[in-house]
């Protein structure tokens, strides 16, 4: 079982699996219907996924929407890390590469997400896109939103409202970097 | 990551692709119209040149406004302190007082980098020191090379020229060897270090034996400054026998590439137009210097080392 992965990570103590693949596939598709749905078609649309987990997410959210729309949608990825608001308080992280396909002044920009909670990576991720450019709009598509923010943002697209305390962790796991789709809560010790 | 960065000895062959591939990462930001990122906003670097510069100053002045940092720039010349007399450790406690984060130091006594970092609370990096090192030099021609071979593995580099007196030389022969690459060091006997087998290397004084088998061919500046010249008869006969001229270059294999850490002595060490050889990446070179010093500077200075990550770190915010 991939579920080896987080045996090897002592702080995560798996408490239950809240998603499995099929599920977390059903609310990618309904969330890239709604996108369709909400911005009245795909123009002027970008789907931009924040790094890790994110990423793969965007591209299937975009694969999605070009299936069933019989467009070309372009997908992209973010990295926030130096973006971020604890980047001093951190040990330095590593660094991947973003690609945004093209040029993003004008257009709408999803930015997806695995999990929603303080808000900050969000708050990192709206930094980073203005400076490449100035998009129309900026909507936000999580697959889970856990609650406890702490800025004033909100998602536009939600896969599972998911109740958690704040001792608690949530992991998403994707096919492309985890070998398998679930969500899993851990954690509170 | 290290606190200070003194010597290529510090550096662990993980460590140098951590550091390479931040810069790999980090280079885009060159392409585009915003050039800046927020990294390292607050923080203040300060370049202590005691000995001329240009591309490494510039390099470390744009990486750290690139990443946001404020920078001074310090300059041993007629117009600092250092012409009324204040020695270096008054200097390096003056920038001390004045709560700098980092200070990148190039001083013409081997060793003084090391000697500041006992003296300061902040980051030390070497940028250049003497004829012993010059790391941020041998990282960004690493990347550079990296580019071109993705893998050190098998790869054999000739070092070419003044080895003796070239932090250049030991730097970059330190790091290869690290990332499993085969260095010979060429050169004639008097500029060929006693030592320099116990830098990993094989040493060869005929550039035309070595020059068809190597994948790169890194030429080094005679140093004018350190009196290179009075080790060997002439600059014309060095030019003869161990320069690069289009005769030379001809002999590369296919793919091989030339390099040079600048600034060139053009028609000494590498002749004006084999310097501007296809096979030649020497503007490259210090187009990467820039990338490479942001990622250092990130990694260095841009977090916390001490603090263990929390608990909550999977659920990202």
């Amino acid at each position: 079982m991939p579920e080896a992965r987080f045996v090897t990570d002592p702080q995560f103590e798996l408490k239950a699996r809240v998603m499995e693949a099929p599920e977390v596939r059903r609310a990618l598709v309904r969330i890239s219907h709604e996108i369709v749905e909400k911005n009245k078609g795909t123009e002027d649309l970008v789907i931009v996924g924040i790094r890790t987990r994110g990423a793969p997410l965007a591209d299937r959210i975009a694969g999605f929407i070009a299936g069933f729309e019989g467009v070309d949608l372009p997908s992209g990825a973010l990295d926030v890390t130096l973006y971020r608001d604890d980047v001093a308080l951190k040990s330095p992280r590593s660094v991947e590469a973003t690609t945004v396909p093209g040029d993003i002044d004008g257009r709408v920009v999803v930015l997806v997400d695995d999990v929603l909670y303080t808000g900050r990576t969000i708050r990192a991720a709206f930094d980073a896109l203005l400076d490449l450019g100035r998009p129309k709009a900026i909507r936000l598509a999580v697959l889970v939103d856990r609650g406890h923010r702490e800025l004033p943002i909100r998602a536009d697209f939600v896969g599972k409202n998911l109740p958690t305390s704040s001792g608690e962790v949530v992991k998403v796991l994707v096919e492309e970097i985890d070998g398998e789709d679930a969500v899993l809560i851990g954690g509170d010790e | 990551m290290i606190k200070h960065l003194l010597s290529m000895d510090q550096l662990a062959a993980e460590d140098i692709v951590q550091i390479l591939d931040t810069a790999e990462s980090l280079r885009h930001v060159t392409d585009r119209p915003i050039k800046k990122l927020p990294t390292l906003r607050g923080r203040t670097v300060c370049n202590l040149f005691y000995e001329a510069s240009t591309r490494t100053r510039i390099s470390f002045e744009l990486a750290a406004k690139r990443l946001s940092a404020d920078v001074i720039n310090f300059s041993a010349d007629g117009k600092s302190s250092v012409s009324k007399g204040e020695s270096f450790k008054d200097t390096a406690w003056t920038l001390e007082a004045m709560g700098v984060d980092a200070i990148v130091v190039r001083h013409s006594a081997s060793g003084a980098p090391a000697q500041l970092s006992h003296w300061v609370k902040a980051s030390v990096i070497n940028a250049g020191d003497g004829s012993h090192e010059h790391p941020t030099q041998a990282l960004l021609d690493l990347f550079s090379i990296r580019e071109h071979f993705k893998d050190f593995t098998g790869l054999h580099v000739a070092i070419v020229g003044d080895i003796l007196q070239s932090r250049v030389a030991r730097s970059l022969t330190k790091g290869l060897v690290t990332m499993g690459a085969e260095v010979t060091l060429v050169g004639p006997p008097t500029l060929i270090p006693r030592d320099a087998s116990a830098w990993g290397a094989k040493t060869s004084y005929s550039l035309d034996d070595v020059i068809g088998e190597v994948d790169v061919a890194y030429m080094l500046r005679v140093q004018r400054e350190r009196e290179a010249e009075q080790r060997f008869p002439s600059l014309r006969e060095f030019a003869a026998i161990w320069g690069l001229d289009a005769r030379r270059a001809a002999k590369m294999k296919s793919d091989a590439l030339i390099m040079h850490p600048g600034p060139m002595n053009r028609g000494v060490e590498i002749a004006a137009d084999v310097s501007e050889l296809p096979r030649s990446i020497i503007l490259e070179q210090v187009a990467n210097g820039l990338a490479v010093r942001m990622s250092l500077l990130y990694l260095m200075l841009g977090g916390r080392d001490d603090s263990a990550d929390s608990p909550n770190e999977g659920s990202k915010s």
